[in-house]
């Protein structure tokens, strides 16, 4: 047994308003600089719906993952070692910009410069790929709420895998939020497709992460991703994904999306898992089994023997001790309600999710039956196949089996609550019918409905010494920090020596607070983008120059000059 | 002046080159990359791009044979000069060609197609110009000095490739250059500057080809680095264990 540590997440898709808070914190925390302008570490997809990048869960086209070759063995998708070398000079299962969808700002400017005219001016949408007017035909998020899903819902490829006939029918009657991030996977097909090594996990808290030191830009990890969270930065040319906030986490604090998440579905915690048992898991023959295998990984942090192992192991004994509070452990072993995404594509990814039940109460409530009522909910469970079937098809593989174990949980938890909340004697068979505790579901109801901060987030700090200086976005760094901050080296965007990503943020903002010229910010004095503004001081350009400003005196008083 | 073109500069050329990949990757380890322009655009790319690097690649192997490899040596094991000048020419025509072929395709690409066009750097236009002579030149004296033999003959084996490795073995004889035909002394020349160039340019990326690929472990594991977080370490408070 070789146990290693790993930060996970669980989300709790039932919460999830769709109100993607957690894609635009990510965003203005992450990748709001040019050459990321289209870059999402984290989504919000509505489904049934086609996902971005577009389709990109179907693996026979983007070829993303592992798989079992002849031999049984498990081998990269997109090819091997020898494949991916002869192949380097143009991947050829890169997706396209239009894949993602062409990222654009709008012409602002010509709303308050253009001259006196008969007709009202419109700001025009600009590419900022090109800089060029542009028509808008696509975004990250552009069947949101199933907008347009008529036309496009059939592209979906897990709609495909789920029978033909009742495709319209479940359209009308199922949707759901899946927010996504990189699953920071146990066995993750980016750092095994990555040429010069320079993707790695790590041994601390396995998050996965991009060497931009290392990285030189071949793109084989944009395409080996099976989830497409790999992004290349066009301006940079180096590769970029979600970093599980580690500056963040490092000092105790959840990432900015669960963090800032409306419906505080997210749940941040460690696992403990068996490193030595990673491959063989992968390997599991038949797909139906990897989430059973997956499971099986992860270690139970109470028992002794894995204490000492994790003990033997490095593992800090307050690690150890917050795996064994870890909301995301109980989620996932305890009450064995979360799943995996797309366990099938073998990269054991380490982001899992409670299954949506409210559309099943939805549809028992539209029919005027009791939709608290367990017997109820079991017997839609049970008639509803078409969304079992397709939630199925993200978490299970296709296996029904654990999807209806898992909403049958929910179901009776919300059946047994309602009785303690009403006043009435609680019901024991209800736990019993679908093997709990009453207890358990009580906790279980805590931690899902209550969920209260601390318990939805256990993050044991990095560093024990610095678990007081929580407010992370330290002042002092741009100080602290020898040799001086450099954004821009001679060699294009972004080059230079090493800078701490505090430093990095800081510049950033400063930079992007005083230019928003279209794709390539070459004359910085042009305007301010309100957007990045942060509120303090009036950088320059907030304000047009004054006419007189050369010559007449400051009026001490801010009086004005009329 | 054959002293200044053939031992001066080309030695100036040899120290850019050493000191400013060093310098280069001392300071700039974030800048070197490919630089790829494939989220941009994949038709074109698609073709061009392996035909000009795996041109490339027999070019520069060719390059290793023809200067490197003394003619005594070829001719200790026996291989004829006619032999050996047609398996170089038609070796070199077929790379040259894909080399040309390949590169026309991603000039022109780089020009037409908007958003590569638009990232494109000052450095990238002189590194483009410099490469297209040097390979023009290249094709050139394959042309026209080995088949249709403008000018005469002339066995770069005893000229050029001698003065090259007397040069590397730093004891260069300018007069051997001195004595080539005038597009093997052009050919040379711009090559030598586009070496100078070099370590400045997106060409970096030909000292990281991944060969280390082939085997490493898929997946790679490394602890923290203290100097990524938000904050570094204060002394003496270094986690211990
Ligand atoms: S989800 Fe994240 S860790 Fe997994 S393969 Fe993709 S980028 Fe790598
Ligand atoms: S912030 Fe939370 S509720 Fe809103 S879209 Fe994101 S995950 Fe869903």
């Amino acid at each position: 047994m070789r146990v290693m540590a790993q930060m996970a997440m669980v989300m709790n898709l039932d919460k999830c308003i769709g109100c993607h808070t957690c894609s635009v914190t990510c965003k203005q925390a992450w990748t709001n600089r040019t050459g990321t302008e289209y870059v999402w570490f984290n989504n919000v997809e509505t489904r049934p719906g086609q996902g971005y990048p577009r389709r990109y869960e179907d693996q026979e086209e983007w070829r993303g993952g592992w798989e079992l070759n002849k031999r049984g063995r498990l081998a990269l998708k997109a090819g091997g070692r020898l494949r991916k070398l002869a192949t380097i000079f143009s991947n050829p299962k890169m997706p396209s910009i239009q894949d993602y969808y062409e990222p654009w700002t709008y012409d602002y400017a010509t709303l308050t410069d253009a001259p006196a005219q008969e007709h009202t001016p419109v700001a025009r949408p600009k590419s900022l790929i090109s800089g060029k007017d542009m028509k808008i035909e696509w975004s990250s998020n552009w069947d949101d709420n199933l907008g347009g899903s008529a036309a496009t819902a059939l592209n979906d490829p897990v709609l495909r895998k789920v029978s033909d006939q009742v495709r319209m029918e479940f359209e009308q009657t199922f949707m759901f939020y899946l927010p996504r991030i990189c699953e920071h996977c146990l066995n993750p097909s980016c750092a095994a497709s990555c040429p010069s090594g320079a993707i790695y996990k790590r041994t601390e808290d396995g998050v996965v992460l991009v060497d931009q030191d290392r990285c030189r830009g071949w793109r084989m990890c944009v395409s080996g991703c099976p989830y497409k969270k790999v992004y290349f930065n066009h301006r940079t040319g180096k590769a970029e994904k979600c970093t599980f906030c580690f500056p963040r986490v490092e000092v105790g604090l959840p990432t900015v999306c669960a963090e800032t998440c409306v419906g505080r579905l997210r749940y941040i915690g460690l696992v403990l898992y068996d490193a030595d048992r990673v491959l063989a898991a992968a390997s599991t023959p038949d797909e139906h089994d990897l989430y059973e295998a997956q499971r099986s990984v992860l270690l139970d942090p109470n028992d002794p023997e894995v204490v000492r192992e994790a003990e033997r192991a490095g593992i800090p004994h307050d690690w150890v001790r917050a795996a064994q509070r870890s909301p995301v452990h109980a989620l996932i072993n305890t009450y064995k309600v979360a799943l995996p995404l797309h366990p099938e594509y073998r990269t054991m990814p380490m982001v899992w999710y409670i299954p949506p039940l409210s559309p099943v109460v939805d549809v028992v409530r539209d029919t005027g039956e009791d939709a608290e009522d367990s017997g109820n909910l079991f017997a839609a469970i049970d008639a509803l196949r078409i969304p079992v079937e397709y939630l199925a098809e993200l978490f299970t593989a296709g296996d029904v089996a654990p999807v209806e174990r898992v909403l049958k949980r929910l179901a009776a938890m919300r059946a047994y609550m309602r009785d303690i909340n009403l006043g009435r004697d609680p019901d024991a068979s209800i736990p019993a019918s679908v093997g709990m505790e009453e207890e358990q579901v009580y906790d279980m109801y805590r931690l899902l409905a209550l969920a209260k901060y601390d318990e939805r987030y256990v993050i044991p700090p990095a560093h024990a010494e610095q678990a007081h200086s929580l407010e992370e976005i330290a002042t002092e760094c741009a100080l602290d920090y020898e040799g001086g901050p450099g954004m821009s080296g001679p060699f294009g965007e972004g080059s230079g020596a090493l800078t701490p990503i505090a430093v990095e943020n800081f510049q950033m903002l400063q930079d992007r607070q005083t230019a928003d010229s279209l794709a390539a910010p070459a004359d910085k004095t042009a305007r301010v983008n309100l957007l990045n503004w942060d509120g303090k001081g009036s950088p320059r350009g907030l304000f047009p120059p004054r006419p007189d400003d050369a010559g007449s005196p400051e009026h001490p008083d801010g009086a004005d000059q009329r | 002046m054959d002293v200044f073109l053939w031992v001066i500069v080309p030695y100036l050329c040899l120290a850019t080159f050493v000191v400013g990949h060093f310098w280069r990757y001392r300071y700039d380890k974030f800048g070197w990359t490919t630089r790829s322009s494939q989220l941009y655009e994949d038709r074109l790319l698609r073709l061009g791009s392996p035909l000009f690097h795996f041109g490339m690649l027999g070019v520069v192997g060719g390059h290793v044979l023809g200067l490197l490899v003394p003619q005594s040596w070829t001719d200790a094991l026996g291989v004829s000069h006619e032999t050996y000048h047609v398996v170089a020419v038609i070796g070199g025509l077929v790379a040259g060609l894909m080399a040309v072929v390949g590169m026309a395709i991603l000039i022109y690409r780089r020009r037409t197609v908007g958003p590569v066009f638009s990232a494109t750097t000052v450095m990238d236009k002189v590194m483009y110009a410099f490469l297209a002579v040097v390979i023009v030149l290249g094709m050139w004296n394959t042309i026209a000095g080995s088949i249709l033999t403008v000018g005469g003959e002339y066995n770069y084996r005893e000229g050029v490739s001698v003065w090259y490795r007397s040069f590397l073995a730093f004891q260069p004889d300018a007069s051997l250059m001195a004595d080539a035909p005038i597009g093997f002394q052009l050919h040379a020349l711009v090559a030598f500057g586009l070496f100078a160039l070099w370590p400045f340019t997106r060409l970096v990326h030909v000292f990281s080809a991944p060969v280390g690929y082939l085997t490493r472990p898929y997946i790679v594991y490394r602890s923290r680095d203290p100097k990524l977080g938000s904050r570094r370490q204060r002394r003496g408070w270094e986690r211990v264990g």
